[in-house]
């Protein structure tokens, strides 16, 4: 096939040699290139004198454009419309006739054609009426295309929620199966350690459908947005409190380089959302005694940056490359332990680009990551 | 059949896996010793012979139990496998190894869906035992 082209197939059925020969010559040498399509598209012409060549030819090659006289020797082009035709989506037909009248034109259109090109016409109104139809072509080839696309998209992904929301129950599960096999003897207190393993993926399970919730309302823009004015502030310690249990368990301190006040225009959910997110997220994959650095600063060209450092595992640059995809968790030795639903890091994207925003990460495998949020918001306070 | 004297290589990336088989290969009397991955497997392979090996399928790679798989049987071609697995249709990914063909191409004796129960799991193990 020609890469450079779209070719288009045209068919011209009309009795008249002289109409046939003559769309034939206007075509041939008739480039078109629309918005729509990306490269040009080019006519390939084939003639038929009657409607029964043309439909026996229909089993080998179907035309994406076909020029249909009304008044056929045998079978008439609204018979066609109505009988062998009827319901092709794939054919896009241009009925021509020579006394247009308007129930002509009612009965076809009710028919499936697309157009009318009455007889006597000129080569422009030819033009005119193949440029609609290839530009209405291309359209509803790029509809469907895009409609493809979602759909495969959608698949994967319920694949893989479906697998990450079946693991921790099948862990559970298995954990039953010890119990109720009495794997480790009857005395019940040698099964505390695996019940505070089940809850725990119970948890983790939880935290997942929750982290699910907040990623689809933001992106069916089904949640409500509640924009006002917020202070970060209180949220950057609502999210280091909130941590602090974890923090001190590993021996883990925060460092907080933050204005006293900052308020901007926001969702405080949203604004919540990210903070919790990378702040765990510097806990969780911190080491002992570790440091957690907090900033929140206003860089040169007046963008919210908001960054959260850690002095953990970190990631090589390939790991950090798929980082921002959703339910990609970084699985090596040193993540093994660490509970996670994969879904944080995307949902914090997804919010930052609501606000004109992005995310980045910069990071060193033992050295730490940091994660730096950029929003493009106004300064209120 | 007693298998006090028996050791079972196990492999998974999930530690609640690793705490459940383990538990269950040791009620059923083996002494087992685990591996959190592929890599970390083929070091510990180099060290002893395992007399079966239970792996994980999916790991630090999608296929990372086939090749471990693979590798054991060349290092020793009687060691009998049992892989075990939470994949199913619904991932796109469908096997089984009950037939002579698909056992010659997945190098496991036995595929097991996860979690692996007591009674299967034994059940299994004594079937491939009296077998060989």
């Amino acid at each position: 096939m020609d890469t450079t082209h779209d070719k288009l197939k045209v068919y011209v059925v009309d009795d008249e040699p002289g109409i046939c020969l003559g769309i034939g010559a206007i075509l041939r040498d008739f480039t078109f290139k629309d918005k729509a399509s990306l490269t040009p598209v080019e006519f390939e012409i084939f003639m038929y004198n009657d409607g029964e060549s043309m439909l026996s030819s229909l089993e080998t090659s179907v035309p994406d454009i076909l020029l249909l006289d009304c008044k056929l020797p045998g079978i008439s082009g609204l018979e066609m419309l109505e009988g062998p035709l009827g319901g092709r989506t794939d054919i896009l037909t241009i009925m021509i006739t020579a006394y247009a009248t308007i129930e002509t034109a009612i009965r076809a259109t009710k028919l499936g054609a697309y157009d009318f090109l009455a007889k006597p016409f000129t080569p422009d109104e030819l033009r005119y009426t193949i440029r609609k139809a290839v530009t209405h072509i291309m359209l509803t080839r790029q509809a469907r295309k895009l409609e493809e696309e979602k759909r495969k998209i959608r698949f994967e992904f319920i694949s893989i929620l479906a697998h990450e929301l079946k693991s921790p129950i099948n862990a559970v599960d298995g954990y039953l199966d010890l119990m109720q096999n009495r794997i480790l003897g009857d005395d019940l207190s040698s099964y505390i350690d695996i019940i505070k393993k089940s809850s725990d993926r119970i948890d983790g399970m939880r935290k997942m459908i929750g982290d699910l919730l907040d990623l689809t309302r933001i992106e069916s823009g089904q949640k409500k947005r509640v924009v006002e004015e917020t202070d970060l502030i209180d949220l950057v310690k609502n999210s280091v409190e909130s941590n602090t249990l974890a923090a001190q368990s590993r021996n883990i301190s925060f460092d907080l380089e933050i204005p006293e006040k900052l308020i901007i225009p926001a969702d405080t959910g949203e604004m919540q959302i990210i903070l919790n997110n990378l702040v765990s997220n510097a806990v969780k994959y911190n080491r002992d005694s570790g440091r957690v650095k907090i900033c929140i600063a206003w860089d040169e060209s007046d963008k919210l940056l908001i960054s959260v450092q850690d002095t953990g595992i970190g990631m090589t640059a390939e790991e950090s490359a798929r980082l921002f995809n959703e339910f990609t968790r970084i699985k090596n030795a040193k993540t093994r332990l660490i509970p996670g639903s994969g879904l944080g890091l995307s949902i914090v994207k997804k919010i930052a680009m609501l606000y004109g925003g992005d995310v980045s990460c910069e990071s060193e495998p033992d050295r730490g990551s940091t994660f730096r949020v950029k929003l493009d918001v106004v300064k209120v306070q | 059949m007693n298998y006090n004297e028996m050791k079972v290589l196990l492999v998974d990336d999930d530690p609640d896996f690793i705490e459940q088989q383990k538990a269950l290969l040791n009620a059923i009397g083996f002494q087992v010793v685990c591996a959190s991955g592929e890599t970390e497997a083929a070091r510990i392979l180099n060290t002893f012979k395992p007399d079966l090996a239970v792996l994980d399928l999916m790991m630090e790679k999608m296929d990372g139990g086939f090749v471990l798989a693979y590798q054991i049987k060349k290092m020793y071609p009687e060691t009998p496998i049992i892989m075990t697995t939470a994949v199913t249709n619904i991932t796109g990914m469908e096997f089984d190894a009950t037939t002579k063909e698909e056992r010659s191409w997945i190098k496991a004796d036995v595929i097991l869906p996860k979690p692996v129960r007591f009674e299967q799991l034994k059940g299994e193990i004594n079937r491939l035992f009296s077998r060989s």
